[in-house]
């Protein structure tokens, strides 16, 4: 195991509604050690943006609150960070992409701007510098013509270009974490796979560290070290990539990799889990997959299990089947 | 950009020209004898026989436009049938008088309008965002002839703060170059003039200026806040870019580009409201004069009154469409 760079403790992070408060995050665990690519997966609505957002002090205020928790990333605490401190560390030291490539650039300003002023924001550098930096960066993330590119607006590249110049951004200041929230969902599959490339390659050859989050166990297998599943605000499984994989201990982990297409077996249909995912904060006490679990006992609703430690190396598991 | 300017003064053209056909019909829209209906039923035959004659209303409709067209691209409007002087030679001290008065009040609403809606959308739900949009509420169903009178009543009259009619003090007048006053005492090293000028202006301008300054800083508010919600807004702050800059610069460039809309055609708009400021502050803008021409029933100028504003309003929505373009690089390549 590594040195843990960013290490996410009880973060509780609640919307307030006209619906009532809503605990989107709710008290999870997990850490990033340096040079890692920890995955995080979950179906939608489970949490895993507000997660991020959280991490950069960028959920939107009102309606949500980071209202417990820590967030500790080197020697501080980014929960009771200044604004100020915080926009220091954004895009500096750690930087995030997000899902949507599309919408995530502003169209009326052009890639080099947006690129430089990424630069210009961290470093004291006149405008000459920053530009043959940006236009370094954009060769870095395989992206042709960069000093052509760095005049054109955002509406003249395509969804991929874009999420390179994205990614071209987020690298652009060298930070130690990235956090990366469904990259590559919105683009096809051989886009995708040359953005994931992309990502481990920087990744490699620079160490930084990535929280990729996906809803996509493919891009799990391919990318990461570790993984955290969510499921409805809550980390219910945690392990390496090898421990999830071969021995789920979560029910719903269990049907997250039963569910991923395989190609060798003849299986017509794919398995799904029944039911959806519920509304987080439905469930007041009891396990949150309880409604869903075909392993559900009397104490699954009367008892809250904890992630804790089950079986071997550091696997961590929220479930009364795998505790006392 | 440049093509595109080209493209869009071109386009130009079919809208003047459908322009000067309606402007030019107005006058042969009169029913019965244009000529006659001039000059009342009293009138002598010999004196509409020769009218008819000097408004060239005895010749075939075509021959007629013809002469109109010719005229007005030589710089001839016409003679006013009350001063029996070129009218081209007059309009512009009316015009100039209008386009000063318009152009502040459009400035105080635009500057005042717009960072108003900008603090409001930052600020969505403080006492600044509630306080602003209630003014905003008030100022456009604010009717202007009583916004006019109550400013007199208050700042002329109670506090005898402001001049409450007309463009200049009479015991020293301003000596008029351009007839943009502001601009002649400058030109002319005449601050204390410039003062006066200025002082002058206060009150229409804030007359006129109202109801687009509240419908701007609305729509600069509703912008602004759909503007704030979208991705690329979270990319500027995940970059570590300030507050201010997020607002002003990544948000403010796209939110503006619906309001010039709203800019445009409040400025179209303000010509109308400008008769009734006129009126009420004794303004002698183009507004008084198409007014006063219509008791006379002054046609000719009347006309090229109402061709002169429309000319106008149709440049004011050249140069909106120009800066959509300038502000919004997807619209050149569309
Ligand atoms: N602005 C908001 N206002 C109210 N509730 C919100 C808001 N944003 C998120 N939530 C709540 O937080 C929950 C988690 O949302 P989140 O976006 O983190 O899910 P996700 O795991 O990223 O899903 P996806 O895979 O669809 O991106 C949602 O179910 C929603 O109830
Ligand atoms: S705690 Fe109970 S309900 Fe929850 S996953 Fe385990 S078995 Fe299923
Ligand atoms: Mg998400």
């Amino acid at each position: 195991m590594g040195e843990t760079i960013l290490e996410v403790k009880g973060l509780q992070t609640h919307f307030f509604t006209d619906d009532g408060e809503i605990p989107a995050v709710n008290k999870v665990d997990f850490h990033v050690d340096k040079g890692e690519v920890l995955g995080i997966v979950g179906e939608s609505g489970s949490g895993k943006s507000v997660t991020s957002l959280s991490v950069m002090g960028l959920v939107p205020k009102p309606p949500g609150k980071i209202v417990g928790g820590e967030i500790n990333f080197k020697d501080e605490n980014l929960v009771n960070a200044s604004e100020k401190r915080m926009r220091q560390i954004r895009g500096n030291e750690i930087a995030m992409i997000f899902q949507e490539p599309m919408t995530s650039l502003n169209p009326v300003f052009t890639i080099g701007n947006q690129l430089i002023e990424a630069i210009r924001l961290h470093n004291k550098w006149d405008k000459k510098k920053a530009k043959a930096r940006a236009v370094e960066i954009l060769k870095l993330v395989g992206l042709p013509r960069a000093e052509e590119l760095i005049d054109e607006y955002p509406h003249q590249l395509s969804g991929g270009m874009r999420q390179r110049v994205m990614i071209a951004m987020a690298m652009a200041c060298d930070p130690e974490v990235l956090i990366a929230d469904e990259p590559t969902t919105a683009l096809d599959v051989t886009i995708q796979a040359q953005i994931l490339e992309l990502m481990k390659d920087l990744n490699k050859n620079r160490g930084t560290a990535i929280m990729l989050i996906t809803h996509d166990l493919g891009v799990v297998a391919e990318m990461c070290q570790r993984v955290a599943v969510m499921y409805s605000g809550n980390i219910v499984e945690e392990g390496t990539v090898k421990q999830i994989f071969k021995e789920p201990k979560h029910p719903y982990t269990v049907g997250l990799i039963k569910s991923v297409p395989d190609m060798t077996s003849k299986r017509e249909r794919l398995y799904s889990i029944p039911g959806s995912v519920q509304k987080p904060g439905s469930i007041k006490v009891g396990c949150p997959f309880a409604p869903r679990c075909e392993h559900a006992f009397d104490r699954c609703v009367s008892e809250t299990p904890a992630l804790l430690e089950a079986g071997d190396e550091g696997q961590k598991v929220s479930c009364w089947l795998h505790h006392d | 950009m440049f093509s595109y300017t080209i493209r869009r003064i071109l386009m130009l053209i079919p809208v003047l020209i459908g322009m000067t056909l309606i402007v030019f019909s107005l006058i042969r829209a009169i029913p019965g004898n244009p000529a006659q209906v001039i000059l009342g039923q009293q009138a002598s035959k010999e004196a509409v026989a020769s009218l008819t004659k000097e408004l060239g209303l005895d010749n075939p409709w075509y021959v007629q436009y013809f002469d109109y067209i010719k005229g007005i691209l030589t710089g001839d409007l016409g003679t006013s049938l009350r001063t029996s002087s070129a009218i081209s030679g007059e309009i512009w001290n009316y015009l100039a008088a209008t386009i000063e008065l318009s152009f502040v009040a459009m400035v105080i609403a635009v500057v005042i309008g717009v960072n108003a809606g900008i603090i409001s959308a930052w600020f969505q739900n403080s006492w600044f965002d509630y306080l602003a949009m209630f003014i905003a509420l008030v100022g456009v169903s604010m009717p202007i002839f009583w916004l006019g009178l109550m400013e007199q009543w208050g700042f002329s009259i109670e506090l005898g703060w402001l001049p409450s009619t007309g463009r200049e003090d009479v015991r020293n007048p301003i000596e008029a170059i351009t007839n943009l006053y502001l601009i002649d005492t400058l030109i002319q090293g005449r601050f204390d003039q410039f003062v006066t000028a200025f002082k002058h202006l206060i009150l229409p301008s804030i007359a006129l200026g109202t109801i687009p300054m509240a419908i701007i800083a609305r729509m600069t508010r509703s912008s602004m806040l759909e503007v704030m919600k979208s991705d690329y807004i979270r990319t500027a702050r995940a970059k570590g870019q300030s507050m201010f800059l997020v607002v002003y610069k990544h948000s403010l460039k796209n939110a503006i580009i619906p309001v010039l809309t709203v800019i445009g055609l409040q400025s179209g708009l303000l010509l109308g409201g400008a008769i009734l400021t006129e009126t009420i502050f004794g303004w002698p803008g183009i507004g008084t004069y198409i007014y006063d021409a219509i008791g006379f029933r002054d046609y000719p100028v009347i006309q090229s009154g109402i061709l002169v504003v429309a000319t106008i309003f149709v440049f004011i929505n050249l140069i909106v469409d120009l800066l959509y373009a300038a502000f919004d690089p997807r619209i050149k390549y569309n």
